[in-house]
């Protein structure tokens, strides 16, 4: 069957998106309506990515490539692997949530907002199946528009300055990813005489290593701003405390994977000699955030913020995951995206619904809810001990897994990391501690109202993948693990082949492992 | 050879001349029917106007695959005449759009008007087509002289009037150098004719010469001056502001792609030898142009004095393809120059709508809480922004890519750096409009928008071509690096 289902993924939220802008003015509940059906139908069309991909076939699957820009070779060129798919699956479905969770806190311009989160979810998708370089950038930066808008027109009281930061900041990165990316197309030409921006094709030429080092700093540069990693993050903070709910879910899901991902399928595979100079460094910082966005959560007075550097420290333990560069190390880099992805999506969603009923966040405020507001106090329990990765929610598979990676490749790496993982139980216990235990000492607390029936279905889902990737990863593993054999096959093979234009041996080449079969270690 | 050129034009030629022909025809029309007073609401001439282009366009493109060279060399229709009339067309066609209903609302809607708007048209056209000094430097006047009355055209007010003498005096001075520049390479080459100066200077031992020097230097600045490139770029922010708001958005475009298309040709054709000498200075010149561009827009709370900023910073990364040189850099350079017309033009089409009657509102504050009050016009705009910035899925980015992809294939990686950081300091005042529509609600009475049926066309369109061009960049790449290939 050929029918470009990719594209359709893609381009079905940007129509709805389209239509709903048609829509006349005050009809809010039809907005609603529409809106959610497209991001529930949009999700029901992306659920055969499960199934359908097949993980053992190499190579990319419901390939489409047709020319875009003839002139200078770009393609529109459109694939998913398990990788992506996984990506995919986690894009769409938070998508619904985040719309459901808006249903009611979004009460001025929602066609507009409505209409922008499926734009935004139209780009994420883009940026995923995307396999060819320019495709990929306008994705890429294309996407940063409806997020500027979202954090800056629906945001707190310092949006404005938040969403241009994060506007920027981003920016920043990516024209140098930009330089680089066209710096690659002219070399490749130069070398085989055909223009082409294809990943794939450009994966086939050897690059001399002192060639590789500034367009790896360039690519790194602008993915590392948007994991994000020590000391790049400081925009995180402000964007995810300013944004509305559904921003800063969106944000911390899917938006922040975009970064590890960029590394994951093009930095690394593209530029692993580069990488292997780099990977201590990329390493230390890694560790760095890891301990770094810990510590300043401890501190946090708001829920909002201490979510926010919990984030920063999350993303560093994917970071040092893909730093190791085994099957390990990158599975459970995976893995952490995904379950990051879950539960930091869920603490946001949480602490976005206990805002609207007290329009503070400050967790001084609160105290004592264990008794008002049961439902809501153990969905919060539950999604606490999912980010501090206890076993048998989706938080351990990841971190042991990366770990693990870890361990094999340098033991100081993973003593350093399990600190991270230690303190997150700290400040995440602690803040537990202080919201829903002890006394009620606020007389607005006595009255709050427990999860509406909207909000339980919202955070069902959650709750439901919390536990199936904790206590049966399998099935996640099995889809990654060929793609991510497949990555790291790509990244030695070059290592060596760019390595032999200059004559030295490839590093790369005696450090990547061979491949352990993960299920050892974790399916018992 | 004749001392006495006696033409003999074949069909062919007269439809390559068609363009000059009819706008001349036009203007006279447009004056001579001042005889017959037409009222302020009347739309008289800017239909004739629109038909003097349209027809205009028509003839060069029913001979846009002929190649001619006319009078002697010194009038050629080659792609590059081609894609430069069609564009400046397009350029005074949407122009005109613009004009419609802000002249009627300003007062100004006089023939004189059009007639000086067809008459800077022409100017381009002849600039854009010309093969030899003199004729570019006919061609830079005519356009110059109807430019300064534009610019002056609101008669009443203090800041137009101060707007055109300064861009008068100091264009007076830019056509001083570029004159005596000719004169200088006069004398270096014995010939004004492009083709014969580049090749006498192809093996000669005159590239050191003082008087060849200083003459391309001379010329260099008159162009620069005309595309408003740091350090001559002084007029652009005060005459920008003065000007009525459609003659700016215009000149913006038109004069800026003009200056270029009359800097391209000769760079290409005459002065290749001598590119190991002025690379390096245009390279200084473009690096210049687009810092000091980027980072005094930054200041600006005036609309329009922020565009003529970034108008300079845009001739700046339109320098770094000339720079990059060759055909790729050249094609970059003239695609870059037909999505930036679109866009600027749009945003400034946005522009002369703000404001009810003779008032007109251009602070960045004055748009505060348009997004909403008016989705399209916000929608528009925003895209426009996000274009003038780079950022796809916009004709912008195309030709940001396309220019310092040239760039870097030259082996200019620190020229493409300084661009792109840029590029990064530029999107900052971008959003601060769109921050402004979106995210501020106006305080007091918000600012009245004057919609009228063609400046919204007008908006449609440049709004189509930047998005279209954005999304499919190749017929308008191939186009350019067509037209650059055929020069005659």
């Amino acid at each position: 069957m050929n029918m470009p289902w990719l594209s359709f993924l893609v381009f079905f939220p940007l129509a709805a998106a389209l239509l709903l802008l048609l829509m006349p003015r005050g009809s809010e509940r039809a907005v609603r309506l529409w809106a959610t059906g497209a991001a529930l139908a949009e999700f029901v069309f992306s659920i055969p990515l499960w199934w359908r991909v097949q993980p053992g076939e190499p190579g990319y699957q419901f390939v489409e490539q047709i020319s875009w820009i003839p002139a200078i070779g770009a393609q529109y060129h459109l694939g998913v692997d398990g990788i992506s798919a996984l990506l995919a699956l986690l894009t769409t479905l938070t998508t619904v949530i985040a719309l459901l969770a808006s249903w009611t806190s979004v009460d001025k311009r929602s066609k507009e907002f409505f209409a922008l989160l499926l734009a935004l979810e139209a780009g994420m998708l883009g940026t995923f199946f995307a396999l060819d370089l320019l495709l990929f950038y306008v994705f890429w930066e294309a996407m940063l528009i409806p997020m500027y808008l979202l954090i800056g027109v629906w945001g707190g009281q310092r949006r404005i300055y938040a969403a241009v930061k994060f506007f920027l900041f981003t920016m920043a990165g990516s024209v140098l990813m930009l330089v680089a990316l066209l710096a690659l197309f002219f070399l490749h030409r130069e070398a085989t005489g055909i223009a082409s921006f294809d990943l794939n094709t450009l994966l086939m030429l050897p690059l001399e290593p002192a060639k590789q080092w500034w367009m790896f700093l360039a690519f790194a540069f602008a993915f590392a701003i948007k994991v994000p990693m020590f000391p790049f993050h400081t925009w995180l903070p402000d964007a995810h405390v300013e944004a509305p709910t559904a921003g800063s879910v969106i944000l911390a899901a899917v938006l922040l994977k975009m970064g590890t991902y960029g590394f994951l399928r093009f930095a690394m595979p593209l530029f692993p000699n580069a990488l292997v100079v780099a990977t201590p460094w990329i390493a230390g910082l890694a560790i760095v955030g890891i301990i770094y966005g810990a510590l300043v959560a401890l501190v946090q007075p708001d829920m909002k913020k201490l979510v926010a550097y919990s984030s920063v420290s999350h993303m560093g333990v994917c970071m040092l995951g893909l730093m190791a560069m085994n099957s390990q190390g990158l599975a459970g880099s995976m893995m952490t995206m995904l379950s990051h992805g879950v539960s930091t999506g869920a603490l946001f969603l949480l602490v976005g619904m206990i805002y609207e009923r007290r329009h503070t966040r400050r967790i001084a405020d609160f105290g004592g809810l264990w008794k008002v507001i049961p439902v809501f106090s153990v969905t919060l329990l539950i999604v606490t001990l999912s980010s501090i990765g206890l076993p048998g929610t989706n938080g351990f598979v990841g971190e042991f897994l990366v770990l693990l990676g870890a361990f094999r490749h340098n033991v100081w790496w993973a003593v350093f990391a399990a600190t991270g993982v230690v303190l997150s139980a700290c400040y995440m216990l602690w803040m537990y501690q202080r919201v829903v235990f002890g006394e009620t000492t606020h007389e607005e607390n006595r009255t709050l109202r427990d999860l509406s029936l909207r909000e339980r279905i919202v955070m069902a889902p959650l709750l439901f993948l919390i536990f199936w990737m904790g206590v049966a990863p399998q099935p996640f593993l099995d889809r990654m693990q060929p793609a991510l054999e497949r990555t790291i096959g790509i990244a030695r093979e070059r290592a060596v082949r760019s390595a032999s234009l200059e004559g030295t041996s490839a590093p790369l080449a005696d450090r990547v492992s061979s491949p352990v079969p993960i299920t050892k270690e974790v399916g018992r | 050879m004749n001392l006495v050129p006696q033409p003999t034009f074949l069909p062919v030629d007269w439809w390559a001349l068609g363009a000059v022909l009819v706008l001349t025809a036009g203007i006279l029309l447009l004056l001579l029917l001042e005889f017959v007073p037409a009222g302020q609401r009347s739309s008289r001439g800017a239909v004739i106007s629109l038909a003097a282009l349209g027809a205009s366009a028509f003839a060069v493109y029913r001979v846009a695959d002929d190649r001619r060279s006319l009078f002697e060399g010194m009038f050629v229709h080659d792609g590059m005449t081609v894609f430069f009339t069609l564009l400046f067309c397009a350029i005074g066609a949407l122009s005109i759009l613009m004009s419609w209903d802000y002249v009627k609302r300003t007062r100004i809607n006089q023939a004189e008007y059009y007639a000086l708007l067809l008459a800077s048209i022409l100017g381009m056209v002849i600039m854009a087509a010309s093969n030899d000094l003199i004729t570019i430097f006919l061609g830079l006047e005519l356009m110059s002289l109807s430019l300064y009355v534009l610019v002056g055209f609101r008669r009443t007010r203090l800041e137009s009037n101060e707007a055109a003498l300064k861009y008068f005096l100091l264009g007076a001075f830019a056509s001083g150098f570029l004159l005596y520049g000719i004169a200088l390479l006069y004398g270096a080459t014995g010939t004004t004719d492009l083709v014969r100066m580049g090749a006498f200077l192809a093996d000669s031992p005159v590239l050191s010469n003082p008087l060849l020097q200083i003459g391309g230097l001379l010329v260099l600045s008159g162009f620069a001056f005309k595309v408003a490139a740091v350090p001559f770029h002084m007029w652009t922010p005060d005459a920008y502001e003065g000007a009525p708001t459609s003659v700016t958005g215009f000149m913006s475009a038109g004069a800026k792609v003009a200056g270029f298309a009359a800097l391209l040709r000769f760079g290409l054709k005459a002065m290749g030898p001598l590119e190991d000498q002025w690379m390096p200075m245009l390279s200084v010149i473009a690096a210049l142009t687009m810092t000091v561009g980027n980072v005094t827009a930054l200041l600006q709370q005036n609309l329009k004095r922020m565009l003529a900023y970034s108008s300079i910073a845009h001739a700046g990364y339109i320098l770094v393809a000339v720079v990059a040189g060759g055909p790729e850099g050249a094609g970059a350079a003239v695609f870059y120059l037909a999505v930036y017309s679109f866009m600027n033009i749009g945003a400034f089409a946005i522009l002369t709508m703000m404001g009810k009657g003779r008032d007109e509102r251009v602070l960045v504050s004055d748009l505060a809480g348009l997004g909403f009050r008016k989705p399209f016009l916000g929608i528009a705009m925003t895209v426009f922004m996000i274009s003038l910035g780079g950022i796809p899925p916009t004709a912008g980015f195309m030709g940001k890519i396309h220019v310092f992809g040239a760039a870097i294939d030259a082996g200019h990686i620190p020229l493409v750096i300084i661009g792109v950081l840029n590029s990064v300091i530029a999107v900052f005042y971008y959003l601060r409009v769109t921050v402004a529509m979106y995210m501020r609600e106006p305080e007091g009475e918000p600012v009245a928008v004057s919609q009228g049926v063609p400046v919204l066309v007008c908006v449609a369109i440049s709004l189509a071509a930047t998005l279209w061009f954005g999304i499919q960049a190749q017929p308008l790449w191939v186009e350019a690096q067509r037209s650059v290939l055929s020069l005659l």
